[in-house]
């Protein structure tokens, strides 16, 4: 003990910490112990990096370039940390903290100071609000490129590429048959000419007509048990991707939504709300499924005046 | 010498001999838990110097090409330059995969530092008066720091990340009145647009991390200027700060530090694979990945996706669809929470006074025991958003799994709060003991009633003694730190 006090009150120069003697820990000449370790750690981590370039040169490694990396900077780390703990300073040094806020009386001088000015600015009120009105202005001028950051929504979530008359053609382009599919069988289809389209993705399964139950008004809309379904999931949008046969039950593999094909495709669990719409289909003369019409409302996730189709 | 004369050069121009000085005397306090922060800043640093070696080789083009690369499963199959941007990194840029993988963990670990950082801020009252800002600029850096890893990974143009923005934009319609504007303006028009991957860019590249780089920046000087906090402890106390100084001793402890991280970060990039995105394949509209979950930090509002019920708002034609309760709401709430917390504890308890002391969790029951039950909330969200992996590892109906998390999400937390609260309150009223002791003193009746006896009625109820300014240090504060007196 030296009987220096580590007190420091407000106010004190920053400088005024000391380093407080110890009792119970060794001193610092007795810290300081061997270099061996410290050094075996740089020099261990120099290889490394040395490896590095090699292996670099030689075309590189992935595996071997993160074992490298790691020995490299975590040799380095430990060269670094037994350094700090075995040969520097370690206090505990104290240091006084000053208060924060400033005196009343420097309060009081910056409140003066400012009312002078703002006592100035007020005077010329007229001069002010059309300062304001500038500003206000140009805030107005500045914010309307946003708007040519995208097109208007419009009526573009009510509609997709389905048209009247679209015949139902596979991601590849080949049209689909009324008999192409098997009973059971599913596949991804798209309006002619938009093969890989997002909203216009459609799911079509040939059901068993006798498990199937069209929705009222629906009963001409799956020639031969051709029904198809949106793909696009009306809760967040991911494409309805797995069907399980024996069920009839669609899945969305992003939320675990649930819906049954063989009821218009309503949800049966998980968080979606509606069903996905259903595409009206018919038999052209040469036996290609066409479109009747586009889907009868949105396809895909809610949106807030998804109601007002028309 | 070189260094004598490079100082008075700069002093002479500058004058900074006196702030350089009392900079390079500048006490820190030492404590394991105040090197968080540290770690979040130091994968800021490996993120930004990987991001620039990876942002040489990306291409933000969405224009369809065919890949003929090193990777043969994918050669001959169209995709966008973006994508065939990420694969020739992976494979054809020498270093390239090691530098994307540690990038890809670096901000895994960044937001999970961060996230962790404010935890230790919250169970020890850190964010209190005056340090009120530094906790705004905090969380603001999270939420960044969770929208540039959404925005990362989800600009290689994959299967799993264009899930992801379909998602996120399905979210973004879902708000009310606003929400097709948004989205549009956002997207660059119906998803999937031609704009996006680049927008992700322009932001994830340079908006971000410069908010970021000023927020660290301001973070750190409001450390400076404010002193960091410190356990008490012997000789610790309001108006002092004890520990060691910036340098040298400090310094070459945080560069230490920063080695070790790095050393980590990168013995992660090359040896633990992570976003294989050549194994998902390019990102296709109607494709779907299976199982498909988000990086850890949003999967929190993906467990609130799956496990929310089909509940939504219709009235007239119009709609508050879904999604937006558990991925609007719910963070809103969840980030409004976070920003009002050191205003709203200071208007529930009255304590406006400044802090430089940190607290013991167990000074402050039920602060602590609301912060476990927010932990417990989020946590069992985060696993709900697996449900499916679950379901498929306990070999259950995914909808059995859905419905059990429906009611943990609803009851675990009020138990966690219960029993945590209880413990806080048993070592509160044990006084001074080690950590493995609580949970007996708070549960056992004998203990209990000993030590709600005199000894303990009397902790709970005088105020706690101010800590004792000591003339000298009898020995070095440990890292655990003491009741005084």
């Amino acid at each position: 003990m030296d009987g220096r006090a580590p007190r420091a009150g407000p106010g004190d120069p920053v400088d005024r910490d000391e380093p407080v003697s110890q009792a119970g820990r060794r001193s610092q000449r007795e810290r300081r112990g061997r270099p061996g370790a410290v050094n075996a750690s740089f020099v261990l981590s120099a290889a490394a990096s040395a490896g590095l370039t090699v292996l670099y040169a030689l075309g590189g490694q992935p595996q071997l370039e993160g074992a490298l990396i790691l020995v490299a900077l975590g040799a380095m780390a430990v060269g670094l940390i037994l350094w700090e703990r075995r040969f520097l300073p370690q206090g505990p040094y104290v240091q006084a903290r000053e208060p924060l806020p400033s005196t009343p009386l420097e309060r009081k001088a910056f409140a003066e100071d400012f009312e002078v000015g703002a006592e100035a600015i007020g005077r010329r009120t007229f001069i002010a609000r059309l300062f304001g009105l500038a500003l206000g202005a140009l805030g107005v001028a500045a914010i309307l490129p946003i708007r040519s950051l995208g097109p208007s929504p419009g009526r573009s979530l009510f509609v997709t590429e389905w048209r009247r008359g679209s015949r139902v053609v596979k991601a590849n382009n080949q049209p689909v048959k009324v008999a192409d599919l098997n009973v059971g069988s599913v596949v991804t289809v798209f309006p002619e000419g938009h093969p890989g389209s997002a909203d216009s993705q459609t799911v079509l399964i040939r059901v068993d007509p006798s498990r199937f139950t069209p929705v009222p008004g629906r009963e001409d809309w799956s020639p031969a048990g051709n029904v198809a379904y949106s793909k696009v999931c009306t809760h967040a949008g991911c494409p309805v991707g797995l069907y399980e046969q024996q069920t009839g039950r669609l899945f969305c593999p992003c939320h675990q939504s649930v819906f049954d094909a063989m009821d218009g495709a309503k949800p049966l669990s998980g968080p979606a709300t509606r069903p996905l719409p259903q595409l009206a289909l018919e038999v052209d003369p040469e036996g290609f499924l066409r479109a009747r019409h586009d889907f009868t409302e949105p396809v895909g996730p809610g949106f807030w005046n998804e109601g007002h189709v028309s | 010498m070189i260094t004598k004369r490079l100082a008075r050069w700069f002093d002479d121009r500058l004058g900074a001999s006196t702030f350089a000085r009392s900079a390079l005397n500048k006490v820190f306090p030492d404590h394991w838990s105040f090197m968080l922060g540290e770690i979040a800043m130091y994968c800021f640093v490996i993120l930004v110097l990987t991001g620039t070696y990876l942002a040489f080789f990306f291409s933000t083009g969405t224009p369809e090409v065919v890949y003929h690369g090193s990777y043969l499963p994918l050669r001959g199959v169209h995709m966008s330059e973006a994508y065939a941007s990420v694969v020739k990194i992976s494979f054809d840029v020498r270093a390239g995969l090691v530098m994307r993988q540690t990038h890809h963990w670096a901000a895994n670990v960044f937001v999970a530092a961060i996230v962790v950082h404010l935890c230790r801020i919250f169970f020890t009252g850190a964010f209190r008066r005056p340090r009120e800002i530094n906790w705004t600029i905090g969380v603001t850096m999270l939420l960044l720091g969770i929208f540039n890893g959404f925005s990362g990974y989800s600009m290689p143009d994959d299967l799993l990340s264009g899930t992801g923005l379909r998602i996120a934009y399905s979210v973004a319609l879902s708000i009310p009145f606003a929400g097709t504007w948004l989205a549009f303006l956002a997207f660059g028009g119906e998803f999937p647009s031609d704009q996006i991957v680049h927008r992700l860019f322009i932001l994830h590249v340079f908006i971000v991390p410069a908010l970021l780089a000023a927020l660290i920046g301001a973070h750190l000087a409001l450390i400076w200027h404010q002193k960091h906090t410190q356990f008490p402890g012997k000789g610790r106390t309001e108006t002092n700060v004890v520990g060691s100084r910036l340098y040298p001793t400090y310094a070459m402890k945080s560069i230490g530090l920063f080695a070790a991280i790095a050393a980590v970060l990168g013995g992660m990039g090359g040896l633990f694979q992570i976003n294989p995105i050549w194994l998902y394949g390019p990102f296709q509209p109607s494709s779907v990945l299976s199982p498909a979950q988000p990086d850890w930090y949003l999967g929190w509002l993906e467990g609130a996706l799956r496990v929310f019920p089909n509940w939504e708002f219709r009235a007239g034609g119009f709609a508050v669809p879904n999604p937006f309760f558990p991925a609007v709401l719910l963070p809103g709430v969840t980030f409004g929470l976070l920003y009002a917390w050191p205003f709203l504890e200071a208007r529930l308890t009255g304590d406006r006074l400044a802090h430089n002391l940190l607290d013991r969790p167990s000074d402050h029951p039920v602060r602590t025991a609301f912060g476990a039950m927010a932990l417990a909330f989020y946590a069992l969200l985060l696993f709900a958003g697996s449900n499916d992996l679950i379901a498929r590892l306990a070999k259950v109906s995914v909808g059995a799994v859905t419905w059990t998390f429906r009611i943990l999400v609803v009851t675990v937390p009020f138990v966690v709060f219960f029993v945590v609260h209880r413990l806080m309150r048993g070592a509160q009223r044990a006084g001074p003991v080690r950590f493995l002791e609580i949970p007996l003193a708070a549960f056992v009746r004998g203990n209990r009633e000993k030590l709600s006896g005199v000894a303990g009625e009397k902790a709970l109820q005088e105020p706690e003694p101010e800590p004792p300014v000591t003339e000298e240090l009898e020995r070095a504060p440990g890292d655990r730190f003491e009741r005084p007196g």
